[in-house]
């Protein structure tokens, strides 16, 4: 069924059909919408789940964790703030292996304080073992809220998932969007199942201390089940698109590339206007092309080398900056192509910060510097900086 | 069943679970040095009402035949079971080394 629906409501029309057991949230700008109307499902019947009302970001992902911890299909969101608050438990969730899933709208944090829309919160989290996603747009939301558990809680991966969608450029903004059927979804998505639960006949000891002997090997095997994701995204988009009839693309998407010789590497919704961008450059001749990152961790590194190896140059674009040194998806796209022994010249874009707008013109120019040269790190609408 | 003292071994790579849990009480070394009194319960006024059982911190009281029972390997001496008890049915003693 088609519906007109802001990023948030339709992250939330997709954990409706993922039958979430345990909600627990607090509210915060631009999140605020995806919790009201979870928890207006809950008020109808629509949704049968115990929604906890929680004082804290803190205490609503350790109510999630606990809730995973019984067996429970959890879910939580939050934004900016709210991450950074929750950030001790986001890596309590990871270590234990809980498959959460969190709806994160992404947001600048203070200070200055800001509302609005940039990418500073969920990367500065990219260490904390979770599955990062970002969506472009309002049926992708919808999409990854239902493939986010079937990627979480499978077994060889059981590792919690952050969606991401860009704090009121996606989050407020309405578009059509198809809604499947109950039928469709409860196919797709089957109950929760784990032996990693409270059990009373088969007690078990939860979330211990191990000393420096063991302690490396629960790092290594969490490394490997966010590493197995991406067999598993893979699998899980294959079996959407056999039941939903929409397909997605793994860890990237790209568009125009093939042929590429100018290459904006990207994430989020800014992508959109990167693609109708390089459409313009193309009827003007310039081979330009756009590569989405939809996944940051696991990180698609022999993805972007593939794409990037015979591009002229690429430049990154992104709502982020790691103060005193570049955009962090700038350092981690330069590691994906030195280890393929991708020798191409890179650029680092950053703009968007606090919600600024990026503009076609911004991206043009962007474009064009890869033709004609500029600094390594530029900052849009303020200049380039070089990278020490 | 109370939990029982295994041989301490060592786990192979596999053998570690991959999330953190693992079955529970699984001990591998008494842990009371520190214990300076210690609980005592005297079974002719104790009515096993399980009071102590329910407040121990440590786990360590068990209801054996209708009687409090305390396993001293793991008794820390914090006393709130003698507290705790209506019927004045556990006293502390001074540990005898």
């Amino acid at each position: 069924m088609k519906k007109f629906l802001s990023g948030n409501e339709a992250f939330a029309e997709g954990i409706r059909l993922a039958r979430p057991e345990v909600i627990s949230a607090y509210p915060i700008t631009p999140q605020t919408i995806v919790v009201e109307r979870l928890s207006e499902m809950v008020e109808d019947g629509s949704l049968k789940a115990e929604y906890v009302h929680v004082e804290s970001e803190h205490s609503a992902l350790s109510c999630a964790i606990g809730a995973s911890a019984a067996g429970a299909r959890a879910f939580t969101a939050t934004s900016s703030q709210g991450l950074l608050y929750m950030a001790e438990c986001l890596y309590y969730a990871s270590g234990g292996r809980f498959p959460i899933v969190m709806m994160n709208a992404d947001r600048s944090t203070a200070l200055p304080w800001n509302i609005y829309g940039d990418q500073r919160d969920s990367l500065s989290q990219l260490d904390s073992g979770w599955i990062q996603a970002y969506a472009e747009n309002a049926q992708e939301a919808l999409d990854l809220a239902l493939m986010s558990y079937k990627i979480a809680e499978d077994k060889r991966v059981s590792t919690p998932f952050m969606a991401n969608l860009d704090g009121f450029v996606l989050t407020h903004t309405y578009e059509t969007a198809d809604i499947p059927e109950r039928e469709q979804a409860d196919r797709f998505l089957p109950p929760y199942e784990t032996d990693n639960r409270m059990d009373f006949d088969n007690p078990k000891n939860m979330a211990f201390s191990a000393g420096p002997d063991y302690n490396y090997i629960f790092k290594y095997k969490e490394h490997e089940g966010i590493l197995a994701a991406r067999q598993v995204i893979n699998e899980t988009e294959k079996e959407f698109a056999e039941i939903f009839g929409r397909s997605y693309t793994g860890l990237v998407e790209n568009y125009l590339t093939d042929d590429a010789e100018y290459i904006i590497v990207t994430l989020g919704s800014i992508a959109g206007l990167c693609r109708e961008t390089a459409d313009k450059l193309r009827s003007q001749g310039v081979k330009a092309g756009v590569l989405r990152i939809r996944y940051m961790r696991p990180f698609p590194n022999q993805e972007i080398a593939e794409t990037l190896k015979n591009a002229k140059a690429y430049a990154v674009l992104e709502k982020d900056i790691s103060f005193g040194n570049e955009g962090t998806v700038f350092t981690n796209v330069n590691s994906a192509l030195k280890k393929a022994d991708v020798n191409v010249k890179g650029y680092n874009y950053i703009g968007g910060l606090g919600g600024r707008n990026i503009s076609s013109a911004d991206i043009e120019k962007i474009f064009s510097d890869m033709e004609n040269g500029a600094e390594t790190v530029n900052f849009i609408g303020i200049g380039g900086e070089n990278n020490g | 069943m109370r939990p029982y003292i295994r041989e301490k071994k060592d786990f192979a790579f596999d053998e570690v679970p991959v999330d953190t849990s693992f079955e529970a009480g699984y001990l591998v070394s008494v842990n009371s040095g520190w214990r300076s009194i210690r609980p005592v319960i005297a079974n002719e006024k104790c009515v096993g009402c399980e009071q102590c059982y329910l407040y121990c911190p440590d786990g360590v009281i068990s209801i054996n035949k209708g009687k409090a029972e305390i396993d001293y390997d793991f008794c820390k001496g914090c006393g709130i079971c003698a507290k705790i008890c209506k019927l004045g049915a556990i006293g502390m003693e001074a540990e005898r080394k």
